[in-house]
């Protein structure tokens, strides 16, 4: 029973990367096609670097994610301070707020969203060209902000309120006792709620494919675009350099994740 | 009660972008593209009424085969060694960080007619097999893309099960046939519904999966809407579509909750 488990486990993990496996060898590849093995080459990692298009688009996407998941995480972990404080039905209306873009359907809130902007271009700034990186930037930290809350709300949960009166009586004002005694707290799960914003930003499709201009477009918009024709060999080698950077970002993410339980465990032991 | 106030910021933007468009959402359904009051962009959406049905009937059925295929895996994880579930965990969620789009497109290099499967099988003299263009393609494209919602879940409620349960239930006389179904399943009911909400969503609203998978008789909600928005531009319509796609999900998912409710009220008693 335990083996069939395993050998099951481990048929649907070959299901799931086969198809990435299939990107990583096709990163490789001579030929165009993903399915036919033609002769191995790195010409194409050398074609993605000197492609200037494709590096824009990166660097685009990568702008994006870093700017959105910094504004969400800023408003989202005051927001989770300020309904950490609040009661009953204010709280819950919020939470409830809160959740509308996680429980959506992404191609009704892009939807959404740009029906909002064109209606605001028109009848506020009497332009058809608002599309860009400011609807972008919007669309984003509006889905981020809830992961932000999130993963803030538990910390808080976590952390002893008398913390803080005790930095108080200790002759802190407010302020300081929030940066010396929550925030520490709180960091693990800032950090946390930024990084799943960051990646959600990054590989987003849907909702940037409703709010994005051709001036400022992301990665995945234009592979979607890409996707309809042959796609260039170069996306290939693109993909497996960004599978080893996520790879990186996502065991830096375990690693503080570790410590942060330890760090509770000892907490624990600590208290009794 | 100061503190209160840090949440307006937050709570305005949430007005201004996500209930604001919304409420636009349902003013385009509501009207003609010269800003009258009118019905016939529901009238007119009905006529999409199978592929409505087909996408609730694809979504649905990737929902159980992800449950099917994700339980055991979610189990397998839970019962591992405390690192090499750091690892496993983070293989599983690993593919959702990375473009869905090529990995589709890798998908289909894998099993279209002349794809590697296939190319495979006729070294054997078997096919080419019929594995694309079909409902069941774009189902498994569903599975393959959204697995990992069902088992992040199902593994987060499964690795928090007291063992002290199954124990006292094996002490009480179960089997293991028994003590799954009477004690390991119903506590799993909350990860269960999670997994179900988080497949069911962006399944039934997909576009790019049915595309790249299915054929024109393939054809979901997702793909009508993203056509009267980049297409024939007939946003009434795609808005009165929206909104009822909308209220699906809502309305599965409140039935999903209230699923979980009644359970948890079984469980006090």
């Amino acid at each position: 029973m335990k083996r069939l488990g395993k050998v099951w486990t481990f048929l649907v993990f070959l299901f799931l990367y086969a198809p990435m496996i299939v990107l990583f060898v096709g990163s490789f590849n001579d030929g165009r096609d993903l399915s036919e093995f033609e002769g191995f080459t790195l010409s194409n990692y050398l074609d993605f670097f000197a492609d200037s298009g494709s590096l824009r688009l990166l660097a685009n996407s990568f702008i994006l994610a870093i700017s959105s998941s910094l504004a969400a995480t800023l408003l989202g972990t005051l927001a989770a301070l300020g309904i950490h404080a609040m009661r009953g039905r204010m709280r819950r209306a919020v939470m409830t707020l809160t959740n509308i873009p996680l429980v959506n359907p992404e191609i009704v809130t892009g939807v959404s969203l740009s029906l909002l902007f064109v209606f605001i271009g028109r009848s506020m700034l009497g332009s058809d060209q608002v599309f860009g990186f400011g609807t972008l930037l919007i669309a984003h930290v509006t889905f981020n902000l809830p992961y932000v809350i999130l993963s803030v709300m538990p910390k808080l949960r976590q952390t002893d309120s008398s913390l803080m009166d005790a930095a108080q009586d200790l002759g802190c004002t407010p302020l300081q006792g929030f940066f010396k005694v929550m925030l520490p707290e709180l960091w693990p799960g800032i950090i946390a709620g930024a990084i799943m914003a960051f990646t959600m930003s990054l590989d987003d499709f849907v909702i940037s494919y409703f709010t994005y201009s051709p001036n400022f477009s992301t990665l995945p918009v234009e592979i979607y675009a890409i996707t309809r024709k042959p796609v260039p060999p170069m996306y290939y080698a693109m993909f497996t350099l960004l599978f080893f950077v996520i790879l990186v970002v996502m065991i830096g993410m375990n690693v503080i994740q570790a410590r942060d339980e330890r760090r509770q465990e000892r907490k624990k032991l600590r208290g009794v | 009660m100061k503190n209160k106030l840090l949440a307006g910021p937050y709570i305005a933007w949430m007005a201004i972008f996500t209930v604001v468009p919304l409420a636009m959402v349902a003013y385009f359904a509501f009207t003609t593209p010269d800003g009258d009051f009118t019905l016939s962009n529901f009238a007119n959406a009905s006529e999409y009424l199978p592929i409505f049905l087909r996408s609730i009937w694809y979504a649905l059925a990737a929902c159980v085969i992800c449950l099917i295929v994700g339980y055991p895996v979610a189990y397998v994880i839970a019962h591992s060694g405390a690192n090499v579930q750091r690892v496993l965990y983070l293989l599983v969620t690993l593919p959702m960080c990375m473009s869905f789009l090529l990995r589709t497109l890798a998908l289909v290099a894998l099993v279209r007619d002349t794809g590697i499967i296939n190319s495979f099988l006729g070294l054997f003299g078997i096919g080419p097999l019929p594995l694309i263009r079909s409902s069941g393609s774009v189902i498994m494209g569903m599975v393959y893309n959204y697995l990992p919602y069902m088992i992040m879940p199902l593994y987060t409620v499964i690795v928090k099960l007291d063992p002290r349960l199954i124990e006292a239930a094996q002490d009480l006389g179960c089997d293991s046939v028994q003590c799954f179904r009477r004690v390991i399943l119903p506590l799993s009911v909350p990860g269960i519904v999670s997994g179900i909400t988080m497949v069911f969503v962006p399944a039934v609203s997909t576009f790019y999966i049915s595309q790249k998978l299915g054929s024109t008789e393939n054809m979901m909600v997702g793909d009508i809407i993203e056509r009267q928005f980049k297409g024939v531009a007939n946003q009434n319509l795609g808005a009165a579509m929206s909104l009822i796609l909308m209220l699906l999900v809502f309305i599965s998912i409140g039935l999903m909750n209230r699923f979980t409710d009644d359970d948890e009220e079984v469980a006090t008693i």
